[in-house]
């Protein structure tokens, strides 16, 4: 690929350039959200966006989540492709509405006379008191309902190709963005790319045990594998990038071989993609060994220690690793030493 | 003349589908349920006989009156109703999701005032197109009342979206009226405060609502923003089905009869001349035959169509 160059790239900086080359390439596609084309453009994803395109393609919106959501759904049925933002996931909360019983549902009841090619993308919060209403991954709630994708790519380069292929996409696509992702710093080539939805990556390869990490909890596996290779122990690590659709076949081929899966999510595990996970693992590979971490099933606090304990981190997935593979063993934690050695995410305030 | 027979057709084809949607309805050839727009008829014909043939509108739930008085076929709102292959949403919306892109009918909503916003996100991208045409939203009392209402005036103000909105005011979101769900019944003054030009018809006069809306478009087309109009109503059947539902006790008949006297598919066929008048009521008892034997003839869905179109 002689045009496409990789270079080195942060996660937030991939998404303004997927957003920035679409919106040249495409005048349909538009941007609005709260504070889209303010000073700060959502933590940088879209800085600079309202000087290249104009405000009429980069508008901030009223506090009316519900009803921008219609207007989102409206403008895409009326052949634009709006990208809308939200600088958190739990305001989705008041967009829930529009997008599960309109966005999701128009192509279908409608008998196939519309189109409904809008992008949701939406931030989960974690860290320096963010608190119950700043952290939550719901995304499950959005994989419920047939007629909605769900993409929740983990590095620069899956965010770039995601946003991309969301934009061409002709359904409405929810992005699912970890705060935490944003710094993470990826090889990604200049041209413009589309990732194939519904295509996994395999990170690592290993025998011994599958993790399959969801979204900011794919480094964090990353990390719990490197642990594990300490005490012998060969962890693949899976990225399925895509939720909705799944890549079904790469995850029963890596639990064929690995005959153990855990699934970690940046979300609670009930009802959730965890819980997903885990019962197509069951179903396609009948005798897998199976566990999933996620949330821990409360709130999310704010003070520091207890937060601490609300999120698995790589520590705790490669204890629960080691649990599976030798279930007879006696009980194993890192040591701290190595615990810190792998400890990465982290963010400090005020926002 | 010809303005009148032409809002005389609308108003009586609405009218009398309907009716025989009610007479078919025992039989259960209609796999739907059916909210009917009898006695309203005024408000869809009044405000899209206004409209150019490439404005849009969004209806509602109780929605047969705007899908054909924006000029939408009969057979294939039929055919819909009886979940047949043929129908406008194939078989996969019912009375309640009627839809023609092509006619410019936006599809309707059961879940009230959803499609509120809608509208105005396709009066966004009308603007942005430049070419003036214009947006209708329809809708009733009770949406009023849902946040997206007051949201979706708001920013239809801000942005100057060629948006007109058009309450039906019948009086009852089911079977609770107003006095029971209002503060106050000052609803043109709400949207007025948005910064709009917003008027009610109180009577059902089909012409003067059809004045007004030309009115009022003819500032949208060039550009001026939304406009809000409140058309006071009357449904004369009972929520959803076929029936009168006098007997209930929630609203009295005598109410019914004041709006029947003032009935505007007797008052419009009345400036008409017989003759003419007869000619088009043949047309549409035929019309309505053909629609009615279409929808009977159509194949139902394959069972291999039930996954199609979950996604584009």
């Amino acid at each position: 690929m002689p045009d496409a160059a990789p270079r080195a790239l942060s996660y937030v900086d991939a998404l303004r350039e997927a957003a920035a080359q679409e919106m040249e390439r495409d005048p349909r596609v538009f941007v609005m959200g709260l504070d889209v084309d303010d000073h700060k453009g959502i933590q940088g994803s879209t800085k600079g966006l309202v000087d290249r395109f104009g405000p009429e393609r980069v508008f901030t919106t009223p506090l009316s989540e519900d009803a921008m959501t219609g207007v989102a759904i409206g403008a895409a049925q009326a052949g634009l492709r709006p990208i809308h933002v939200h600088i958190r996931m739990d305001f989705l909360m008041l967009c829930m509405n529009q997008l599960v019983n309109i966005a999701a549902k128009s192509r279908y009841m409608y008998g196939g006379q519309v189109k409904v090619p809008m992008v949701v993308r939406a931030m989960i919060g974690k860290s320096w008191g963010q608190g119950a209403q700043h952290s939550q991954g719901l995304h499950a709630m959005f994989m419920h309902v047939p007629g909605i994708k769900v993409l929740a790519p983990s590095n620069a380069h899956d965010a770039k190709g995601c946003l991309i292929a969301a934009i061409r996409d002709d359904n409405p696509v929810l992005m699912v963005e970890h705060r935490l992702l944003y710094p993470l710093i990826a090889e990604v080539p200049e041209a413009p790319y589309a990732a194939r939805l519904g295509e996994a990556r395999v990170l690592r390869k290993g025998t011994d045990i599958t993790l399959l990490g969801i979204s900011a909890m794919v480094p964090e596996c990353l990390r719990a594998a490197e642990l594990l290779r300490e005490i012998g122990i060969d962890a693949e690590v899976i990225d399925p990038i895509s939720l909705v659709p799944f890549d079904r076949a790469a995850l029963a081929a890596s639990v064929r071989k690995t005959g153990r899966l855990l699934a970690v999510d940046s979300a609670w595990t009930m009802c959730g993609a965890s819980a997903e996970v885990a019962a197509m693992a069951a179903e396609d590979a009948p005798g897998v060994r199976i566990a999933r971490l996620g949330f821990a099933p409360t709130t999310c606090p704010t003070a520091p220690s207890l937060e601490h304990a609300f999120y698995p981190n790589p520590a705790v997935i490669a204890a629960r690793a080691h649990v599976l593979v030798r279930p007879d063993a006696k009980t194993w934690r890192p040591s701290p030493e190595a615990e810190r050695s792998v400890t990465g995410l982290n963010f400090k305030g005020p926002f | 003349m010809a303005d009148l027979e032409r809002i005389y057709r609308s108003l009586r084809l609405i009218r009398r589908a309907e009716e025989e949607v009610a007479r078919v309805y025992p039989s259960d050839k209609i796999k739907s349920p059916v909210h009917l727009s009898i006695g309203q008829e005024s408000i869809a014909v009044g405000v899209c006989d206004a409209l150019r043939h490439d404005d849009i509108v969004s209806g509602t739930y109780r929605g047969h009156a705007a899908y054909l008085a924006k000029g939408a076929p009969l057979d294939r709102m039929m055919a819909e109703l009886y979940g047949k292959d043929t129908g406008c949403a194939r078989g996969k919306g019912g009375s309640m999701h009627l839809v023609d892109m092509a006619q410019g009918v936006l599809g309707a909503s059961a879940v009230v005032g959803t499609t509120i916003p809608l509208a105005a996100g396709f009066a966004l991208a009308l603007k942005r197109e430049g070419k003036g045409r214009v947006a209708v939203s329809f809708f009733g009392d009770g949406a009023t009342e849902e946040g997206v209402f007051a949201e979706s005036l708001n920013f239809a103000a801000l942005h100057r979206l060629p948006l007109l909105f058009v309450c039906e005011n019948n009086g009852y979101a089911i079977h609770e009226p107003t006095a029971k769900r209002w503060a106050t019944n000052r609803l043109v003054e709400r949207a007025a405060s948005y910064g709009m030009p917003a008027e009610a018809v109180n009577d059902g006069d089909v012409l003067a609502l059809r004045a007004l809306v030309i009115r009022l478009v003819e500032g949208m087309r060039a550009g001026t923003g939304p406009a809000f109009v409140e058309a006071k109503t009357y449904r004369w059947r009972e929520h959803v089905g076929p029936n009168e539902d006098f007997e209930a006790g929630y609203r009295g008949r005598r109410d019914l009869e004041a709006w029947q006297a003032t009935d505007q598919v007797v008052r419009i066929g009345g400036m008409i001349a017989p003759a003419r008048r007869a000619a088009i009521d043949a047309a549409i008892e035929t019309e309505i035959a053909a629609a009615l034997q279409f929808a009977e003839n159509s194949p139902v869905p394959d069972p291999a169509q039930l996954t199609t179109d979950t996604y584009a």
